[in-house]
């Protein structure tokens, strides 16, 4: 530094102070710090995101909270609960039964997979995980009208309770396409809308249609 | 089915003397940047290709193929490269799926629709659609052909779903590979004016399954003449997709190998439909009346005995 080449200090003046670092509380680490907390706090944190993230599902509106802090929590409970609810199907050989376990898990997570690359490659704007999150959600409905499909078989099996399982079932299935519809589709182009919301409805189709054809044994 | 192809040859071979006839014509030929190395074969036929348009028509002005040219070229480990294999909107998905569903005798399917913007969003989710169309339609048509048996119990099926898938997804990857590595082979001996890209063939090929959709919903009905009257019927569609696109691509090549190659395509074509329905939909059998035979017997014996 050449300019300071002549700066000195006189000798008369002393140079003295104080260094010292505020220890204060307001410091904003302190807000994010969750390293101190106890274990139920955290826990609950995280049940009430994903609790909340359910309560968009069943009253879509376009509200961003689901997309902004996703997360596959939910997702895979659901996931695992349909594949569980899937499984006892009726088989007289093991080629003619029901989906198995690994199957519904398969399709689920493949199936949300390929629409999320397909609605990136057809241009859209939203994440990876974001797009995940969202379907998976979304398959919220159908694993209600699982359960319900399940306690209508354990009344009987006749025509009655076929049509009530399709009245139900057809329901969830427009609810679930309906909800990720209004989540997903304000990130695509507009010219490609329907491009992107046809797999959807192909994916809960598939769904559904395990669901509608499950037999008890 | 020959005499449409005896139709549609007649067809090319007067769109082939036009072509003779005017050898001169003025082309615009559209600049296009260097490309992965399976496109270099049909940019070299570029000035034919731009022939064969003039012929079969330039009604379609939408600046996408003007713009084709500036697209194509980010390396194949960026996710831009396949972006590019995306670039439709919904009315050009639809627009194609028209053209596979009602051929327009004379027009070239790849050349009309596709025009330098092959896509794989539909072929894919054709064949995706087309997988679980047969698999949930196998499975009603055989619930309601055995529904009144006593002996029978509902089954999903659910195996016949990945049988499906790969038998659909095998027949529409892997034979625009065989057919375009023997066209690209066939290209090397004799110089066609017309060649594809392996894109282009995959696109033919997916768009041109749209037809069986609609055919497998239809084979739900357990009847045995409108179930062939439907193959007949979605293979002469789809086969003459198929055969207008390919006949100009080998009829400048010896005359037995271009029917023969024509022949094949038919040939694996009718094989997966035919294949189908055999394997996804039971036969739709005739009801056996209860046989009476031994209570006949019985009364005629209560008879001698009195």
């Amino acid at each position: 530094f050449p300019g300071l080449a002549d700066v000195s200090i006189s000798q008369d003046i002393p140079v003295e102070g104080e260094i010292t670092v505020p220890v204060g509380s307001q410091s904003p680490d302190d807000d994010y710090s969750t390293l101190d907390e106890p274990v139920k706090d955290t826990i609950m944190r995280d049940l009430k995101a994903v609790g909340k993230k359910f309560v968009h599902v069943m009253y879509p509106r376009k509200s961003s909270a689901l997309l902004r802090d996703w997360d596959l929590w939910g997702p895979l409970v659901l996931c695992v609960s349909l594949a569980l609810m899937l499984q006892g199907g009726s088989a007289d050989s093991k080629d003619d039964g029901g989906p198995q376990f690994a199957e519904v898990f398969v399709i689920i997570w493949f199936g949300a997979v390929v629409i999320t690359l397909n609605s990136k490659l057809l241009g859209g704007t939203i994440s990876f995980f974001q797009s995940l999150c969202v379907l998976g959600y979304c398959v919220m409905p159908l694993t209600v009208a699982m359960l319900v499909c399940r306690l209508v078989l354990l009344a009987g099996a006749g025509t009655v309770s076929f049509i009530v399982r399709l009245i139900v079932v057809g329901a969830m299935f427009a609810w679930s396409t309906l909800a990720s519809t209004a989540f997903l589709a304000d990130s695509q182009p507009p010219n490609r809308k329907a491009l992107v919301v046809y797999p959807i409805f192909l994916f809960y189709f598939v769904i559904s249609w395990m669901i509608l054809t499950f037999t008890p044994q | 089915i020959a005499c449409l192809i005896m139709y549609l040859f007649a067809e090319f071979d007067d769109a082939a003397n036009l072509l003779a006839a005017n050898p001169d014509a003025t082309t615009i030929s559209i600049d296009e940047p260097v490309e992965i190395p399976k496109n270099q074969h049909s940019r070299l036929q570029e000035p034919g290709r731009e022939e064969d348009d003039e012929l079969l028509g330039t009604d379609d002005s939408d600046k996408t193929e003007l713009l084709a040219g500036q697209k194509k070229s980010a390396p194949f480990w960026t996710f831009d490269y396949y972006q590019t294999f995306f670039d439709v909107d919904t009315y050009q998905v639809l627009d194609r799926i028209k053209g596979s569903v009602f051929p327009v005798p004379g027009k070239n399917f790849v050349r009309l629709y596709i025009r330098s913007n092959p896509d794989l969003y539909g072929p894919f989710w054709i064949c995706a659609t087309l997988v679980f169309t047969i698999a949930v339609s196998g499975n009603l048509s055989n619930f309601f052909i055995h529904l009144g048996k006593p002996t029978y119990r509902y089954v999903p099926e659910f195996r016949k779903v990945s049988i499906a898938a790969t038998t659909i997804y095998a027949y529409a990857w892997l034979v625009p590979l065989a057919l375009w590595g023997f066209l690209m082979w066939r290209n090397s001996k004799v110089m066609n004016i017309v060649s594809y890209s392996f894109l282009e063939i995959v696109c033919v090929y997916g768009y041109s399954l749209f037809i069986y959709i609609p055919t497998a919903m239809l084979w739900i009905i357990p009847q045995r003449v409108v179930r062939w009257v439907l193959v007949v019927f979605s293979l002469c569609l789809s086969g003459s997709v198929l055969v207008m696109t390919f006949w100009p691509a080998v009829r400048d090549d010896n005359r037995r190998i271009a029917v023969a190659t024509v022949a094949t395509i038919l040939l694996l074509h009718a094989l997966l439909a035919v294949g189908c329905l055999a394997y996804f939909f039971d036969a739709p059998e005739l009801d056996i009346p209860a046989p009476i035979i031994p209570a006949h017997n019985s009364t005629t014996k209560v008879v001698l005995e009195q």
